[in-house]
């Protein structure tokens, strides 16, 4: 056991908690800095989802990823600044105060993993995990300039994983090159019958930058309105890159784009309503006032826990789920999402992969979204990811306005390898 | 559309409280929210997926768990050993 010393100037507020110092091991991993986002459960270290409701928790137990970690030989240096229990897309809903971003501190630098993409964008850290529920890794990867993969549903154990959205979520490795995020995945696919949903498909693979004779889809949808045309020129560029090396592009169509992000919105908002009624200050963070009766306690202490937006995200759901209104946006989000589904399934009988920008535009201005519904709209191209529960990269493709840009690969659920293949061989091209 | 009182409903439902000076405000973006969420309204009943989904069972054996003073470290007045809860009377 070797001991790390971490004391960076966190000129980004990119962590929450920092340790000193990190025990590091023999291993795959071993010696390497990692930051952990802050709401998967590490022993002893706190874990606050960014919330005041878990200010002062201490888990009494690692989320087997982190066991997975610590047994590679990694270090964990700190835990890092997201928005409040993942909900939002530039990590200014933390209540532990915004994460800037390190391509320019005037910008947000994403979300929710926001911390993770710029404790890594900025150097202080090799690797980092996110979570990524609608584009939580994907989106801070690509304002921040680094790769960020969200793996297939299942392919990774939630275990120790503070709940949001859980048909929806899974960890995910950030880094600042594709080979870092191979090694950390094949770390994190081990098996855990701990958690249900996992599934027994471990990652074992040495990127291979030959795509010649891939097809690679490119959905009209996905340079529809709202894209920024700079942005979109980026991504063709990168597609163009792509093409050069022997792959062969073929433009589709994805008709249930339409109703996709009020599908992952009404069902996101509809799981955590579930999912956060925990936080009631009996089991842990501060405690609810015992002498008044239980609803005025529990109003009480989750009125003041929560911030505004995640008191928004319970109250969608409730009202989504509530009796008289569940078939008319619960059951109809489930089925868009299996359209959703569908029309992947549906693409990839004829292509390899899928390509298109991860982020509609660049890194907002730190203040500059407002309104919830125009945040919201910001995810309508790494939401359909997750509500099919496929595999989806981002990896940096050239600059808009001097910020970065990020191209999205997306593949057939459990194929986590090919999309890590075509990023690799972009990065390889972009390089040369 | 829902109504301020609706809004104050829901979150009695969700157990938040809410301030009289924060309800305009936040009925006003629940509605703007709603009104995107109505293109669902086009989507057809269609099918779901619960045909080819399986339970996923495992024998129901005793592992190692949590200690009770582990449990009970993130709580600040335990009682006996027990959790202290509000009132429920």
């Amino acid at each position: 056991m070797a001991t790390i010393s971490f004391s960076p100037k966190d000129q980004y507020n990119a962590f929450i908690t920092t340790l000193n110092e990190a025990e590091s091991g023999p291993g795959a991993l071993s010696g390497i800095p990692v930051a952990v986002k802050d709401n998967i459960s590490t022993r002893g270290i706190p874990t606050t989802c960014g919330s005041r409701i878990l200010e002062g928790y201490v888990p009494p137990y690692d989320a087997h990823v982190v066991t997975l970690l610590k047994k590679a030989g990694a270090a964990i240096v700190g835990k890092s600044n997201m928005d409040e229990f993942g909900m939002g897309t530039t990590t200014e809903n933390s209540a532990f105060g915004p994460t800037k971003n390190p391509a320019d501190p005037s910008r947000v630098p994403g979300g929710s993993s926001g911390g993770s993409a710029a404790a890594v964008a900025s150097g202080m850290v090799r690797m980092a995990l996110g979570t990524d529920t609608g584009g939580s890794i994907r989106c801070p990867a690509a304002f921040c300039g680094i790769v960020g993969h969200k793996p297939t549903y299942g392919r990774v154990s939630r275990y120790g994983l503070i709940a949001y959205a859980n048909s929806l979520e899974q960890i995910g490795p950030m880094a600042r090159s594709v080979s870092d995020i191979s090694l950390l995945m094949e770390v994190l696919t081990k098996y855990d019958p701990r958690d249900s949903t996992a599934v027994d498909c471990h990652y074992s693979h040495t990127p291979d930058p030959e795509i010649r004779g891939l097809k690679i889809g490119v959905p009209e949808e996905f340079f529809g309105e709202g894209v920024d045309p700079r942005v979109a020129s980026a991504v063709w560029d990168g597609i163009t890159l792509l093409e050069r090396k022997g792959a062969e592009i073929v433009t589709c169509r994805m008709p249930s784009m339409a109703y996709a992000l009020a599908a992952y919105y009404v069902t996101c908002t509809s799981e955590a309503s579930s999912n956060l009624a925990r936080f009631d200050g009996v089991r842990y963070g501060p405690p609810a006032d015992t002498k008044l009766p239980w609803h005025e306690a529990f109003q009480q202490r989750r009125q003041s826990g929560f911030g505004t937006e995640v008191k928004r995200r319970i109250m969608l759901g409730t009202f989504a789920l509530s009796s008289g209104y569940y078939g008319k946006y619960y059951a109809k989000a489930q089925a868009a999402r299996q359209q959703v589904r569908n029309d992947f399934l549906h693409l990839f009988r004829t292509v390899d992969v899928i390509a298109g920008p991860t982020m509609p535009t660049v890194a907002f201005r730190l203040g500059e979204k407002t309104d919830p519904l125009s945040m919201y709209l910001s995810d309508i191209l790494t939401v359909p990811a997750n509500l099919a529960g496929i595999p989806s990269i981002s990896v940096p493709c050239g600059k808009s306005e001097g910020l970065p840009v990020g191209l999205q690969i997306m593949g057939p659920h459990f194929r986590d390898e090919r999309v890590i293949d075509v990023a690799y061989a972009f990065e390889q091209g972009v390089s040369r | 559309m829902v109504s301020e009182r609706d809004v104050l409903h829901i979150a009695e439902l969700a157990d938040i409280g809410i301030d009289k000076e924060e309800l305009a405000e936040f009925t006003g973006r629940f509605n703007e929210i709603l009104d995107y969420f109505d293109i669902l309204d086009q989507v057809g009943a269609g099918e779901t997926r619960e045909a080819d989904l399986v339970n996923v069972f495992r024998e129901d054996v005793v592992d190692p768990s949590l200690t009770k003073d582990e449990v009970l470290a993130n709580t600040p007045d335990p009682e006996d050993g027990f959790f202290r809860a509000p009132r429920v009377m």
